[in-house]
């Protein structure tokens, strides 16, 4: 770490020592520290080791599907690691991991000294891994973990439910606390801490996507806390909330969980459009196309989402027009979904494109989660549903969109910034073989995996019948394939923090952006005042 | 925004605070998570004590972390902007909280509207009515589940009516002390916040009263009488519990104020707190409309 170069503070009288303080050593500085780079990497860490632990997981479910029959573990420890799997990946990886970029990035795209409120910034991410150690921990006791699935639908998470409800309960809430505090954190910052001449419509595409993204979580993550603590109630203390007996409704339970449940697949796609919308135009060496209507498809996205969510339970039971309306509002999502795809490729037409690893990923992106938006689509027409839903093709919609598209937004953007984090380039050779390794074998993993819930392979389910037995170890391959590929980019990281070609302030040409304005590595405090006017209007994306 | 102001940003020291709070989430997670499973296998173990004791650990925490930041805007190191950013945070907070509390009133609206209908045989729901419990009547308040548990409903006259009277009438005296405060008419301001935080305890004690009738041999209304009880209970709970922590937020400006903090300009604090008395009166008005009158 060579620059630390920064500090011209402004001496005024209320000005103190705040921007003296450096970094403490060891342990210390991770533990009481209020910086935002600091944190995102806590972040950024926090989610590739649970990242890499929900994918053991996984590696244990291919494992035991790997051809039919039992073989490896017993259909309740399996039903316990897909249930972890999925609420280890949801909650500890992909969203952690968009928290770190927030945390790195904003204050930087925005010309800010760091985040509002950095000390809340702290607190919010050190709940994460405690919230991780009660919910892994469960594992460890009597009951074994929770085997409801990451969805935890009542009455299997009431009535029927192991002994460690509770725990997954409490874990839950904590995390959301740790979330709402994120998000509050991400909109004062944007709203309040924007470089003077940044106005909204001149802040970069990722700050808005992330801007929105913080709404939707401020608005639904209460409400997973309100849901469990209803399961909560309905487990141990009596009420029902979920039983018919007492008046109550399973059905409810659904429709709360969905309620949060589908502006959450959006938490986690939006920040992957910010991200790719970045990338894209770098490589292309030219301006987003469409850089407002970009704005207002996430908008409409973002507020769409909330009139959606009952086309999780077309099968479960609606009056008719309920699965009408729906179906309708459902597909209307695919138009501003379907602006943001025009705009990449639009933007990439006629650029002088060139294949750096980030653009590879997020090329990949942008055709990967396609399919997945297609693969949505179908899901979205009620009658084909009653025969889609809770198969493989539920899983692999979900797994295009989320591995395909939000874990390699997540890889393009790590790609994109590394050189800005570390100071050093990555190793060029090395990351190839992490894309092609990926790409290859994610969709050996996945693909199939239309195949079979088209024929009738149920998910969750640990054992099947013979007929899929072909795909299946075909699927089983391409994981831990897949699995075995994402070493590659931990090692990658690893090289990458220890050394390697010096990076240059803008390693890439095409790139816009305050946070290429200064040093790589940036030092340990950036804007402590405001970036000049003409920054400002060269990071403008609007095309001219 | 001008530049000098953008410039004198404060961005605070590293702090052991978040740690310490994280710590104790953990503990009152943990803890709680024993405590409940402990309590559905009718054994006693730690967790009680560890829920307890995170509960000490953040309380320290919170004084602690506020004093912090007390102390640095007595020290006038917070700019208008960090002002900014503490309401805004704080705006949002509250915003959040609505969305926690909209959840249950959600749920509480499904079961009114459709799904208790549809126990007594509503829409295409015949069979059900015929077949599964063809005893039950769907009424609301539901004072007979269809397993058949009895309880009474709660009416809104008497206590119910008083309690509103009370948390409305402190709304405005909150609002008056607020005022005060930007007159910088100090004795008002006291006087004011004083009678703001004895209607507050005023409510809770009602509230207790309120319970303690509800459990009575009398009325039989029980958490777990059935989802007119579940709701009940647990809409009023929440917002009992918000109340208890508004008069903490209110009494702890009150010693403030004693000790001559805020002036006219300066005073988030103080507005963060009666933003949160007023959220909670909002709640209220919706608890005696949708829980008690209709
Ligand atoms: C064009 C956009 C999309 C449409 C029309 C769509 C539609 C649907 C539908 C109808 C289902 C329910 C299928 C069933 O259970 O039978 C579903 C499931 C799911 N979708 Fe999407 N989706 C879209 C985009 C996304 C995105 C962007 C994400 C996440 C990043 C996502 C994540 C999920 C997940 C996780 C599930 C499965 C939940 C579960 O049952 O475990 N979807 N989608
Ligand atoms: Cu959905």
């Amino acid at each position: 770490m060579t620059t630390d170069v920064i500090e011209q503070d402004s001496h005024d009288e209320h000005h103190d020592d705040s921007h003296e303080h450096g970094k403490m050593t060891g342990i210390k500085r991770w533990l009481y520290t209020t910086n935002h780079k600091d944190i995102g990497t806590l972040y950024l860490w926090f989610a590739f080791i649970m990242f890499l632990t929900g994918g053991a997981m996984a590696m244990v479910i291919r494992a035991e599907l790997f051809q039919p029959g039992l073989q490896l573990v017993e259909p309740d420890f399996f039903n316990q690691l897909t249930t972890v799997h999925g609420l280890i990946m949801v909650f500890g990886a992909i969203m952690p991991a968009f928290t770190g970029f927030a945390n790195w990035m904003l204050p930087m795209m925005l010309g800010a000294p760091d985040m509002a409120l950095p000390r809340m910034n702290n607190w919010s991410f050190w709940i994460l891994p405690f919230a991780f150690a009660i919910l892994l921990g469960s594992f460890f006791m009597e009951s074994g973990a929770p085997n409801f699935g990451w969805t935890f639908y009542a009455p299997l998470s009431t009535t029927y439910s192991n002994g460690s409800t509770a725990f997954f309960v409490f874990a839950v809430h904590i995390m959301g606390i740790s979330s709402i505090m994120g998000a509050i954190n991400i909109v004062v910052t944007i709203m309040n801490l924007r470089a003077p001449g940044m106005t909204y419509m001149k802040m970069p595409l990722f700050v808005w996507t992330f801007f929105i993204t913080a709404y939707l979580l401020i608005a639904v993550m209460p409400v997973l806390a309100g849901v469990v603590t209803m399961l909560l109630t309905d487990t141990y203390f009596g009420t029902s909330f979920f039983d018919a007996a007492g008046g109550g409704d399973p059905v409810m339970f659904q429709h709360i969980f969905w309620f949060f449940g589908h502006p959450e697949v959006y938490i986690m796609i939006l920040p992957a459009f910010g991200i790719v919308s970045t990338i894209i135009p770098a490589f292309s060496r030219k301006r987003l196309f469409g850089y407002s209507s970009m704005v207002y498809a996430t908008s409409s996205i973002a507020l769409l989402s909330f009139i959606v969510w009952a086309h999780h339970m077309f099968t479960t039971g609606m009056p008719l027009f309920g699965e009408l309306f729906f179906m309708y509002c459902t597909m209307l999502i695919a138009v501003p979904t379907g602006v943001k795809v025009f705009n990449w490729v639009a933007t990439m037409w006629r650029g002088s494109l060139s294949f750096e690893t980030p653009m590879l990923f997020s090329i990949a992106f942008v055709i990967l989660f396609t399919i997945g938006g297609f693969s949505g689509l179908m899901l979205a027409m009620t009658p084909v549903d009653f025969q889609y839903h809770d198969t493989y093709f539920v899983v692999a919609h979900f797994h295009y969109v989320l591995v395909t598209g939000s874990l390699f937004s997540i890889y393009a953007g790590a790609y994109y910034w590394l050189p800005k984090w570390t100071g050093h380039m990555y190793n060029d050779t090395l990351s190839k073989w992490h894309f092609w390794c990926s790409l290859i074998s994610v969709n050996l993993l996945f693909f199939p995996m239309h195949f079979l819930g088209l024929a009738g392979m149920p998910r969750r389910i640990p054992d099947y019948a013979l007929q899929f037995a072909d795909f299946n170890k075909w699927v089983s391959i391409g994981g831990f394939a897949f699995g075995l590929s994402q070493l590659i980019f931990l090692a990658v990281v690893i090289k990458c923090i220890r050394g390697g070609e010096k990076a240059p302030a803008k390693p890439w040409d095409g790139a816009i952006g305050l946070e290429w304005t200064v040093a790589s590595p940036a030092p340990y405090h950036t804007f402590s005042t405001p970036p000049p006017q003409k920054d400002i209007d060269n990071a403008d994306q609007h095309e001219h | 925004m001008t530049n000098k102001e953008y410039e004198s940003y404060y961005v605070p020291n590293q702090s052991h605070w978040p740690i310490v709070g994280a710590v104790a989430l953990f503990m009152i997670a943990f803890g709680a998570g024993n405590y409940v499973t402990d309590l559905s296998k009718q054994e006693s173990g730690y967790g009680g004590y560890l829920l307890l004791a995170g509960i000490a650990l953040v309380v320290y925490m919170l004084v602690g972390w506020f004093s912090d930041v007390i102390n640095e805007s007595l020290a006038g190191k917070y700019s208008h902007q960090m002002d900014n950013s503490f309401r805004q945070g704080m705006s949002w907070f509250i915003f959040s909280e609505v969305m926690f509390f909209a959840a249950f009133f959600g749920a509480l609206l499904y079961l009114r509207v459709f799904s208790i209908p549809w126990l007594g045989g509503a829409g295409n729901n015949v069979e059900t009515g015929a077949v599964l419990w063809p005893e039950f009547k769907a009424i609301w308040p539901l004072i007979k589940t269809p397993d058949g548990t009895t309880t009474t409903a709660m009416g809104w006259y008497g206590l119910p009516l008083i309690n509103t009277v009370l948390l409305l009438t402190s709304s405005v005296t909150a609002h008056f002390a607020h005022s005060a405060l930007i007159k910088n008419n100090r004795s008002q301001l006291k006087a004011w916040l004083g009678i703001t935080i004895l209607l507050g305890l005023a409510f809770m004690f009602f509230q207790v009263q309120e319970y303690a009738h509800g459990y009575s041999e009398e009325m039989r209304l029980f958490l777990d009488s059935g989802v007119y009880g579940n709701t009940f209970y647990l809409l009023t709970g929440f917002h009992g519990m918000h109340v208890t922590l508004g008069c903490i937020m209110l009494i702890v400006m009150w010693l403030r104020v004693l000790k001559g903090h805020f002036t006219p300009e300066n005073h988030f604090a103080f507005q963060a707190a009666s933003w949160y008395w007023h959220f909670v009166d909002v709640v209220w008005v919706m608890l005696f409309v949708f829980v008690y009158i209709l």
